[in-house]
């Protein structure tokens, strides 16, 4: 499984840096549809067949779907690059590199590979997870689908001030 | 030596299944077509392909080669690698979701149990919804890449259709998944040996067929392609071998679609079953392919009886009316277990 896993990291994040660097927007969607799905590959190698489908489903599926839908209403072409800020252009990239270092710093003393658990111990059934989810964490699910509704009630009222 | 083909037999076996289901979805394509063209041409009082083989039997061989000879053409100003991905995309998930339908019990060769089925994953079904939301990309970005006006208002049609009639599809099969209490494709059929799923969810059935149908953008659904107004739709601009990609995809997606139906609501592979053992083994595959013939017909059959929805009576129809059955479906459903269970 490990060579498997090297394959699919490497291409997540090939594509992430082609969905930044990339300059037409249809093309960065893609890319990220392409991160999306190696990172439901990973969840499947660790046995999580439940979460990986629903990953592709949610995301790949209708998220990005609505993503692509914009960019070709708007026809939207090229990309074209703004008079960034000097402070960005200077200090943009050491910046990152310093947050970056200081992620990997805290994942890994938080947790060292040698604690890593093995792949068949996750149990990401269907089950464990609605149990999960609407036995120990049900106000936080609501909670979270009643700001989504209030999100979208908010986007139509702004998006359509005569109904 | 013996170990070792002990190891072998499985993998061959996979391969074999592979082969095996691929050869007989892509022949199950071609005929498709011609049944279309033979029904649908009966319908109106007409003969259909009748010059090439038997009955135009070899109609689809004849077509298959005229396509491959035909030139390909590329608009000049479309982009070139979103407008070669897009078929091929719209193809490969169209064979990608066969994968995991069963298409009878399995059979035991030397010692080996082999099941009808490629992979059998515990979320099977949920796997067939997601490859099934990936094939909008197919579509709009053949629309988009073209940069041409027709493909675009097509590929955007359809986009939004296919988005709209997914949630009535996944609506529509929750509730055979609360009745079995397993996303398994194989566990759902097993529930059934009693009492077909259609008859214990009508309206989940109607909900899926009706869904299926606009997923699969056919008649009477058929916006994104709707000649009168779009000329040819998403694929307009499309010719030779890319053309023939998006048609077999629609096709198989529309066999795909039929053996889910057949899965979900009609008992998939269960039917009467006797004789020796290899008789045994077989005939439930038989029974699946007959159940999935007759929804092909029906296919067929609503495609040559019913006029084109407009635009706006599609959404309205998916939105106001599909989707409130559907949650009601599930609602009323999760009462009658939970009233059965206490």
């Amino acid at each position: 499984m490990a060579p498997l896993f090297y394959v699919l990291a490497t291409v997540a994040i090939l594509a992430a840096l082609c969905l930044v660097l990339e300059r037409t927007p249809v093309y960065s969607a893609l890319s990220l549809i392409v991160v999306l799905c190696s990172l439901a590959v990973i969840y499947l190698l660790l046995g999580a067949e439940f979460l990986a489908v629903v990953q592709v489903i949610v995301y790949a599926g209708a998220i990005m779907v609505l993503f692509v839908l914009v960019i070709m209403l708007l026809n939207a072409r090229q990309e074209t690059s703004t008079d960034r800020s000097r402070l960005a252009r200077w200090l943009g990239a050491p910046l990152l590199l310093a947050f970056l270092g200081e992620v990997i710093f805290a994942v890994w003393q938080r947790f060292p590979p040698e604690t890593a658990p093995a792949a068949t111990a996750l149990v990401g059934g269907p089950r464990a997870i609605g149990e999960l989810l609407f036995r120990n964490y049900v106000l936080p699910f609501e909670v979270t689908s009643i700001l989504i509704l209030v999100a979208v009630l908010g986007a139509v009222v702004l998006a359509k001030k005569r109904l | 030596m013996a170990m070792r083909f002990d190891l072998l037999l499985p993998l061959l076996a996979i391969l074999v299944k592979v082969g095996v289901v691929l050869v007989a979805l892509l022949t199950a394509v071609a005929y498709a077509v011609w049944l279309e063209r033979k029904v649908v041409a009966r319908i109106q009082s007409r003969w259909g392909p009748y010059r090439v083989g038997p009955h135009g039997l070899l109609q689809p061989v004849a077509d298959a080669l005229k396509i491959f000879f035909k030139e390909d053409i590329v608009p000049s100003d479309a982009d070139r690698v979103v407008y070669w991905l897009a078929p091929f995309l719209a193809f490969t998930l169209a064979l990608l979701s066969i994968a995991v339908i069963p298409f009878g019990t399995s059979i035991t060769i030397g010692g080996h149990t082999i099941p009808f089925q490629i992979a059998d994953l515990n979320v099977g079904l949920l796997f067939v919804l997601a490859v099934t939301s990936l094939g909008v990309y197919g579509v709009a970005l053949a629309g988009w890449s073209s940069n041409s006006k027709y493909p675009l208002l097509g590929g955007l049609r359809s986009s939004a259709q296919m988005i709209s009639y997914e949630l009535s599809l996944g609506l529509g099969v929750v509730g055979v998944v609360m009745v079995a209490g397993s996303l398994s494709l194989r566990e759902i059929v097993e529930r059934q040996s009693g009492l077909w799923n259609v008859f214990v969810q009508p309206v989940g059935f109607l909900l899926y067929f009706t869904a299926a149908i606009a997923e699969t953008n056919r008649v009477p659904f058929d916006l994104p392609e709707g000649e009168s107004e779009l000329v040819g739709g998403f694929h307009t601009e499309y010719s030779s071998f890319k053309f023939a990609m998006f048609f077999m995809a629609e096709y198989a997606n529309i066999v795909t679609v039929s053996c889910l139906a057949t899965l979900l609501f009609f008992g998939g592979w269960l039917g009467p079953v006797f004789g020796p053992p290899l008789l045994r083994a077989l005939l439930p595959v038989l029974w699946f392919c007959l159940k999935v013939f007759c929804f092909l017909f029906l296919y067929i059959w609503i495609r040559g009886t019913l006029p084109r929805f407009r635009y706006d009576q599609l959404m309205a129809f998916g939105w106001k009316f599909l989707l409130p059955v559907g949650l009601l479906n599930v609602l009323v459903t999760s009462l009658i277990l939970a009233w059965r269970s206490t």
